[in-house]
């Protein structure tokens, strides 16, 4: 008989749902009542949205418990453990018999994710007892050539998943052909995108794999030292990679003649991000490392050529290198058999915003945005009306409704004005104001904008400026020109990617949403009721209960009424704070 | 990363402010090396909690690094303050996913039941209110950090309550 194990997720969300206090639950359970079960931890397995998630494997199937509170997890213990009987309406996933969320798990495609949510990361052992590290030492004890591991690649037709989608083989090819003493591998950990979190879900929950990545990639380039550039915003990342880094010297994966190749030296070690989102570049990040200001430069020459300390230097993201093993073991033919003619392999989707069942996914490309959101994602909450979908973060753009049947693929996503990016999928309903959002990206790239372009450091400023004032109800008519034309100059005139890109969302809203600029612009409304100066503030007389709350909050003194009796907003004197729409607990505020 | 920068350099604080004897073997470990500006400044802030004006003119004096170039990365990135920050740091997420779903009621909310504003520190140095890009933790947005700690679908009034209640622990 197999011996039981109870698993608790322990991933950042998981840790900020209450998985902790969950774990430390079961374990005083265990100990007390002297319960015979294994206690393992795991990390994220992308259902954030039933955070904090227990699995159960017995003898008779795998039981995935969801939104498991201390209480359900007395509970839970208590029947399935103790009395053999599973609590069926707690159970989101199983093999036996239909849950509610087994179609979220079984139309996905894990490579990267592969382990995530399975193995405990903070164990090196279960790793390797899931083909871990056996890429790398196949390539040592089959004494496959660089070539070779570069070929693999080449033809699994994996493109960088940071954003870019440059061919990683062809980026390895390059690397490997300048020939120096002294080369880098650097992971791109600086995932700045607001609105996405891939990374720091496979930082935290399969360390191993990305260190592997980097340790066949340095292989394929003969490279001597590694760096991983963490966004400091990810402690938990941070920890289990150094603790992974430390197990990998333990074993002797890192170091000198690793994996019995002779000449084969190569470490890692991290380097925390100071906060900047132009590092993300890989020029700017090259400098950061360097100490300085992570500004961009000229290219080329190339990192490949000359790269960290003036040494060629190969960048990949982390999502790139968790593939690599796998693409090792299985074989490109394997991993190209996922995708469309021009995007191999699987992408990895960080859903989130008005989405029921936001999380990470991972689908083969070629999935359509509309199987994405309503199929793995559940739909709109409350369900509301599906309006666009934000693509790439703030340098990608906003995909509407109508053309939720675009596919996932690097090809077709650019051809609607968005990109890829690295995978944030941020989704939007009849409540979010398209205007707004553009404004917010642009407010965002604005400040993380480094200074060094002129079009990109003032424009991003001018076209903001117009912006709050559309959204301030002051919105002149020949303002959209204005924005499409700085846009333009913007991308024509900025070095790196993050001004070429930044006008994207403007660009993409204006072409998708014009009427509600429109609206905004001549006829000083907001549709969605999110721009709080063009809105009304009004007291529906019928839901008023005469509480004065709203009264004794309003900061300008412009609501009157008795106790018990409804009151009035004076439409001269209000500012539109917004404070009586927060504060009325029955709804009364009405926003026109 | 922060998008409130409070990076402003405060008065030359009285010398007795801060011991800049702490950083001595911070400055010996990292002399001479290539690349040694950020692990310095994030050394020295990790000591005091931010860069006091002294210890960047210790810094250039030992290290030879130029004092103007010194100021010039640590205004470049949002890690590094400049001023003197409260027990706990307050992160309000202000990410696209937090954005769409009211992540302005949390930090207008804050910003009333501690009377400050976004960037500043409360008087008896308790919280400091930032707003950040992202807390990676979209899926339960809108979310707030405060020290290691994430909160999750939170309303202007629960956030408030959290606050209270930290202040309240710790104050008895």
């Amino acid at each position: 008989m197999t011996k039981t194990t109870v698993t608790v997720g322990l991933g950042s969300c998981g840790i900020a749902a209450g998985a902790n206090k969950t774990y430390q639950k079961i374990q005083a359970l265990k100990e007390t009542e002297n319960i015979d079960f294994e206690l393992r931890k795991t990390s994220c397995i992308g259902m954030c949205y039933r955070e904090p998630l227990v699995e159960i494997v017995d003898e008779t199937g795998t039981y995935l418990y969801g939104d498991v509170n201390e209480e359900r997890a007395i509970e839970v213990i208590e029947k399935h453990i103790n009395q053999h009987d599973p609590i069926r309406e707690y159970i989101v996933y199983t093999d036996l018999f239909d849950a509610p969320e087994n179609y979220f798990i079984e139309s996905q495609v894990k490579i990267v994710l592969r382990n995530c949510g399975y193995i405990d990361p903070e164990s090196i052992e279960e790793y390797e007892a899931h083909q871990g590290y056996q890429a790398i030492r196949t390539i040592g004890e089959k004494k496959i050539s660089r070539e070779a591991v570069i070929q693999t690649i080449l033809d699994s037709g994996l493109r960088g998943r940071g954003g870019g989608g440059f061919p990683t083989g062809m980026k390895w090819k390059f690397a490997n052909a300048n020939k120096s003493p002294e080369k880098y591998i650097i992971c791109n950990a600086d995932e700045g995108d607001p609105g996405a979190f891939m990374d720091r879900s496979v930082l935290e929950g399969d360390p191993h794999s990305v260190l592997e990545g980097m340790i066949i990639a340095a292989y394929a380039i003969e490279a001597n030292q590694g760096v991983i550039y963490c966004r400091a915003e990810y402690p938990l990342a941070i920890k289990r990679l150094n603790i992974a880094i430390e197990q990998a010297h333990h074993k002797g994966y890192l170091g000198k003649n690793i994996f019995g190749i002779e000449g084969f030296d190569f470490d890692i070690y991290i380097k925390e991000g100071a906060g900047a989102f132009v590092c993300g570049e890989e020029t700017a990040l090259i400098a950061s490392i360097e100490g300085e200001r992570g500004m961009p430069r000229k290219r080329p020459p190339f990192p490949a050529a000359s790269g960290l300390w003036k040494k060629p230097t190969n960048i990949n993201n982390v999502e790139t290198f968790a593939n690599i093993p796998w693409i090792v073991i299985n074989g490109a033919k394997a991993y190209a058999s996922y995708g469309t003619e021009k995007s191999k392999g699987t992408k990895v989707f960080a859903l989130a915003g008005k989405v029921k069942n936001s999380g990470l996914v991972e689908v083969p490309m070629g999935m359509t945005i509309k199987d994405v959101i309503f199929r793995l994602g559940g739909g709109i909450k409350k369900d509301k009306k599906f309006k666009a979908v934000q693509l790439g973060g703030p340098s990608g753009g906003c995909i509407p409704e109508y053309l939720s049947d675009t596919i996932v693929d690097y090809d077709s996503v650019n051809a609607t004005g968005a990109i890829m990016g690295s995978g944030g999928m941020v989704v939007m309903d009849e409540t979010t104001c398209m205007v707004d959002v553009a404004k917010f990206f642009l407010d965002f790239t604005r400040k993380e904008s480094c200074g060094k372009c002129t079009f990109c450091r003032m424009g991003t400023k001018r076209m903001l400026e117009i912006l709050e004032r559309i959204t301030n109800g002051q919105g002149a008519e020949d303002d959209l020109a204005k924005l499409e034309e700085l846009a333009y100059q913007i991308k024509d005139n900025s070095l790196c990617g993050l001004g070429q890109t930044a006008p994207n969302p403007v660009l993409t809203t204006m072409k998708y949403f014009r009427d509600e600029y429109e609206a905004h612009i001549f006829h000083k409304k907001c549709p969605a009721k999110v721009c709080r100066p063009l809105l009304t503030y009004t007291v529906d007389a019928e839901k008023c209960t005469g509480c004065m709350v709203c009264l004794k909050n309003c900061p300008v003194k412009a609501i009157t009424g008795e106790r018990k009796q409804p009151h009035l907003i004076a439409q001269d004197i209000c500012t539109k704070c917004g404070v009586c729409f927060s504060k009325c607990k029955f709804d009364s505020i009405v926003l026109s | 990363m922060r998008i409130s920068r409070n990076n402003k350099p405060t008065e030359r604080p009285a010398k007795a402010d801060v011991d800049l004897s702490l950083i001595n073997k911070l400055i010996q470990k990292y002399k001479g090396k290539k690349g040694n500006m950020i692990p310095l400044l994030q050394g020295t802030q990790e000591i005091f909690g931010y860069i006091p004006r002294a210890a960047f003119e210790k810094i250039s004096q030992e290290t030879g690094l130029e004092l103007s170039e010194m100021y010039g990365v640590a205004t470049f990135y949002a890690q590094f303050r400049m001023a003197p920050v409260g027990r706990h740091i307050i992160k309000v997420c202000h990410g696209t996913a937090c954005h769409v779903q009211n992540a302005k009621e949390i930090s207008e909310a804050l910003e009333e039941a501690l009377r400050i504003k976004d960037g500043e520190t409360t008087e008896d140095r308790f919280f400091t209110l930032e707003s950040v890009a992202c807390l990676g933790c979209c899926s339960l947005a809108p979310v707030m950090m405060i020290s290691d700690q994430t909160y999750g679908k939170l309303t202007g009034n629960e956030s408030v309550k959290i606050v209270k209640t930290i202040r309240i622990a710790e104050s008895n």
